[in-house]
Order: structure tokens, then sequence, then C-alpha cells
């Protein structure tokens, strides 16, 4: 009765969504920036066609684990039969040799968290991580991932506590239409254990120079993050959101509501 | 995409053995352009033979310099600790090139192999020597700004994509292969690629069912002077318009040995032994440096849309030359 007093524009089924989208702790993840009753208060002023957007992007952030039993396959050609974890769940499934990782995890087992963007390999936004290593899933053959590791963005969260890459995400706007966003956060997820492990880029002051890890410059997220496309041009609050987990302390937030509040 | 066998060889023999058997068959790598293909119907295998698995994936060191696994992935090998010490100019090359997601993917193998960007060889709908033998070619009167200003043939003006193998052009690297009943044998990197000539359709000088095992790399003093010059049309994740890999070893001010290859201008590395050939012995300068890039571009042959590669290039050497005397640090090229 509250929240419909709070949301009196919402139907039933909306209202139950922003229920669903919103984890318990979400005044608790955001230390500096978002709260919230501010969340809400945004979502409630911006009408409901605005609110679809909104919940677009934020669905991607917080894509839920709902991989069940695998859907069947449909008219397989040179069938493979492969194993391999998901999410921490081991699945086994008949794939067409045709068939892409990304296809499989989209289709056969309902992860559709990971996004078909250009399906060529030139835009991230079906970037997963393939025995912790960042990888396009739309290149590769499902029939290939025998025994691999597969984490997508619905493995990151830890129940209903967000990965703090996707925490920054949300704290620094990292997104408009969020259809690149799993991509680019799992791809930021891959980056953070890259520098630890001291992998060098192209924008590398001394490749020579090798160590145990490496801090990474704003022209280093960059260059290290260019496999991933934003067509909204969110790309400074990408950068924002990744310099936070990186680095040691907190970026200011660069954003605030119309009325001052933030 | 068609519809093809797929296999996962748990040896080399195996994996030899079927791609030799069958003509339509082709390794499988990381699939980063292969599969693209496919899905373009630009290449349509009727067999795949997945070769990740296979034990070919390390880097060591030989008696000779260092030996790179032809299945290990580009990322591993960037940023192995042998080729960043001793061939930084590789590592920078790799790391020029793609992502970070489909450097983890590809291998070194499928990097070399991989085939050209060229919008008519991608164009199903449109004539390639390349990709349909006898179809003519769209891009020689067509637009060809991304094109040939070095080698081609009036049956192709492509130019080779990877910026790893200008690096290896450099490098002096050896390719090493393994066919059939246990045949191997090497190629020395010039030889590998080709020029169009006649058979565009035939990119370098493999035999159907060969296998690169591995790949060597001389040893050189190289190490504290080279570099990967890549001008693009974005600051990253684009294929070359022109790159340069430069390394120099000096007496004194003095050019003792020095290798240039340019990228983006040519159907393979194109190495740039004019200018080599002009530098050796010359005192390191800019002027100089200037000069052999001069006498390496007075041979170009540009087309209607490329003619803007010819200074490029000129500005490209020079730079990449200037990059290597800086010690290769990233961003000190001028």
């Amino acid at each position: 009765m509250e929240d419909q007093l709070k949301f009196p524009d919402l139907t039933d089924a909306e209202r139950k969504a922003l229920e669903e989208l919103m984890p318990d702790d979400m005044s608790e993840i955001i230390t500096s920036g978002l709260k919230r009753r501010h969340f809400l208060k945004l979502i409630t002023f911006t009408g409901t066609s605005l609110l679809a957007t909104h919940f677009l992007g934020i669905e991607q952030l917080m894509a839920r684990t709902t991989a069940g039993a695998p859907l069947p396959p449909t008219g397989v050609e040179n069938g493979v039969n492969v194993a391999f974890k998901v999410n921490g769940s081991t699945q086994k499934l008949l794939v067409d040799s045709r068939m892409t990782l990304l296809d499989a995890l989209r289709e056969r087992l309902t992860l559709t968290g990971s996004k078909k963007g250009c399906d060529h390999g030139q835009c991230g936004a079906c970037t997963v991580l393939v025995d912790g290593r960042r990888v396009l899933s739309c290149l590769t053959l499902a029939a290939t991932c025998e025994d691999k590791v597969v984490t997508t963005i619905e493995g990151l969260a830890d129940g209903h506590t967000l990965h703090p890459m996707q925490a920054a995400f949300i704290k620094h706007d990292g997104f408009q239409c969020g259809y690149c966003t799993p991509g680019q956060i799992c791809s930021a997820v891959a980056l953070m254990s890259e520098a630890k492990n001291g992998e060098a880029s192209y924008v590398t002051r001394n490749v020579r120079q090798t160590g145990k890890s490496v801090k990474l410059s704003d022209e280093e997220i960059r260059e290290r993050m260019s496999g991933n496309i934003c067509r909204c041009g969110a790309y400074p609050n990408i950068v924002d959101a990744i310099r936070e987990v990186h680095g040691d302390k907190a970026v200011a937030q660069v954003w605030q509501f119309a009325d001052g509040t933030i | 995409m068609r519809p093809f066998k797929f296999s996962n060889a748990g040896d080399p023999a195996t994996a030899i053995t079927l791609v030799s058997a069958n003509p339509g068959a082709k390794f499988l790598g990381g699939g980063t352009n292969l599969v693209d293909l496919m899905k373009e119907d630009v290449m349509h295998p009727s067999e795949l033979v997945d070769i990740t698995r296979l034990k070919h994936a390390d880097i060591e060191k030989t008696a000779t310099g260092v030996s790179i696994g032809g299945t290990a992935t580009n990322s591993f090998t960037a940023n192995h600790e042998l080729i960043r010490k001793n061939y930084p100019l590789l590592s920078m090359a790799i790391l020029a090139g793609a992502s970070a997601q489909i450097r983890n993917m590809a291998t070194n193998g499928g990097n070399l192999n991989q085939r050209t960007r060229c919008t008519y060889f991608y164009d199903v709908n449109l004539p390639c020597n390349k990709r349909e033998p006898g179809s003519g070619c769209g891009a020689l009167k067509g637009v060809n700004r991304n094109h040939a200003i070095f080698g081609w043939s009036e049956k192709c003006v492509a130019v080779y994509p990877s910026d790893m193998a200008v690096a290896l052009a450099a490098l002096n690297a050896v390719v090493h292969v393994e066919g059939r009943n246990n045949a191997k044998r090497t190629i020395q990197f010039a030889d590998y690629h080709r020029l169009p000539g006649d058979t565009p359709e035939k990119d370098n000088n493999l035999k159907q069912g060969e296998l690169i095992t591995s790949i060597d790399l001389p040893t050189n003093d190289f190490a504290e002077r080279s570099y990967y010059l890549k001008i693009r049309e974005r600051s990253s994740y684009a294929f070359a318009l022109v790159s340069v890999a430069a390394a120099l070893s000096l007496d004194g001010n003095q050019i003792k040995q020095v290798r240039i290859a340019l990228g983006g201008v040519a159907h393979k590395p194109w190495r740039a032994s004019v200018a080599e050939k002009w530098l050796m012995g010359k005192e390191a300068t800019e002027s100089n440096f200037r000069a052999a890039a001069e006498a390496e571009l007075k041979n170009a042959r540009p087309l209607e849309h490329n003619k803007f590669k010819v200074v490029m290039a000129k500005k490209a050497i020079t730079r990449a030359l200037q990059g290597a005397m800086q010690g290769g640090v990233y961003g000190l090229e001028g």
C-alpha cells in the first residue's frame, strides 16, 4: 500500500518488476553516491516510457542467474556433445557445430545477459570470461568449450551483493541504454586481473619493464577497454567506474539530480 | 553459416592427417577471423579441426634465440617475460592489434594466416580475385583508400592486416611447419607470405594440411632500440593505415644494423630494404632517417585514393626510427 502511494503511475506489474530489480542492500553498496530513495524518486518522476529505458539499463547490470534445465536443441546438424561450467554449474549440451558460445548461452541456457551486438567481433557486447580471460562469445564456437569454465554477467554478483564493478557502474552512471554494459563489466573485471598480473598494453610506457602489477592511467584504461564499444558514449563514466575499482580510493561522482541531490 | 564437421584433434599428427585428407578442411585456432568469415560466407570449410589443445603453446629459449608456439595465444606471447625483455618490438606490435578479448583468443599461427580486411573480399556480392579467382578486382578501380602502395598486381591490391607479422618480418623470424607423415620444414619469414601476382587467392606458401608448430626469433641486439608505430583512423582497435616496425643497433651514433618493416602498404609485411641499405653505416640522425624514408617511398605505386599513404609512410618511418632511438618508450617517438 505504501508502495502504491509512492508510485501512483505504476501498474502492479511494473511495481513488482521494480522491486525485483532493486537489490535489498542498494543503499549500502553505494557509499558516496546514489541512495535508494533518490533512485526511486528518479524513476517515479520520469514516467513510464523513460522508466522502461531505465529498467533496461538496470536489468543489464543486475541480470539474474536463471539457468535452469537447458532448452532442447532444434535441427542440429553435425552435433557435438560438449560439457562446460557456466557460472559454477556444469552444463551438458548437444550443439550444432555452428553454434557460438553466445547463442548457446542465450538460446539454450537462457542466460540472456550476454548481448549480441554486431555478432562479428567488433563491438564487445558479447564479452564473457572463459577460464578467467575475457573473450568474445560471438566468435567462440560452443563446440570448442569442452571442460572450460565460463563466467557471464549473471555469475558476477554474490547473491544479492553486486560485484564491485557492477556497483561502480551504477555509482558512476557507466551506461545509458545498457546494451553494451554486460560486456563492458565482464571486460572491466578481466582487466583488473590483467593489471594485477602486470600485463602490458600498447600504451604502456615501456614494455621491457616487467613487474607484478600495473597502475592504470585513464589512457591505459581507455586503450585496454577499446574492444567494448558504447554507442551512448558513456565512456568517461565507464573510465571513472573502473578507476574506482582499480584504485584504493573513491572517485567523485560527477553527476547529480536536477534538484542538486546525489 | 554453412554446416561443417567439427573435430577436436588430440595430437598434431591426427590434426595434420585430417586436414591433409580433406581439401575443404581448415585448422581452427582462436577463430577470431575464420568464424567471422564463415558467418559472412566468404569462407566455407566443410570441416574444422580444433588445434587449440595441441602442445604447441610454449615459449622457450633455444640455442639461437626464442621459440614461440604456434598455438600460444597472442596475449600470452606479448606478455611473456622472454618476449618483453628480448623482443619488445614483437610485444608492442601484438598489443597494437585488435582488442584484449581478441588477443586472448587469437593464436600466433592463426595471426599469420588471417585474411585481408579488403571490403571487396568481405562482400560476397562484389568481384574479388582473392575470394573467387577470375571474378576481377573490385578495388583496383574502386574505393581503394585502404589498399596497397607496394607490390600489388592488376589481380589484387589488397593489404595484409597483421601487426604481429610486421614485427616478425623485421626480426627475421623463421616459421616451423609440419605436414603429413611428419614432414617438417622451415620457412624464412620473408618467404612465408606472398605478393598477389596472378594467384591472389594464395596468401602464403603453406600447403593444405601444413600446421605452424612454432616460430623462431633469432637472437639480436635490438632490444634497447626498437619501436612499433601504428597509424589508424581511431586511436585503438582498428587496422593500420600504415604501421612501421623499426629496430636499430648502434656503434656510437653510427648505425650498425637496422631493420624496418611496413604494415598496411602491401599484400605482405613490406621490408623497407632500400631504406635499410641507405642507413647502414650512417649516423643515426633524424635527417638521415627522413632521407632513407624518401628513398624507400620512391618506389611506391599508389592507387587513386591512397596517395596519402606515401606521405604518411615517410613520416611514419622517420617517427618509428626516432621512437627506437628513444628506447622504445611509447609516446616519445616525436
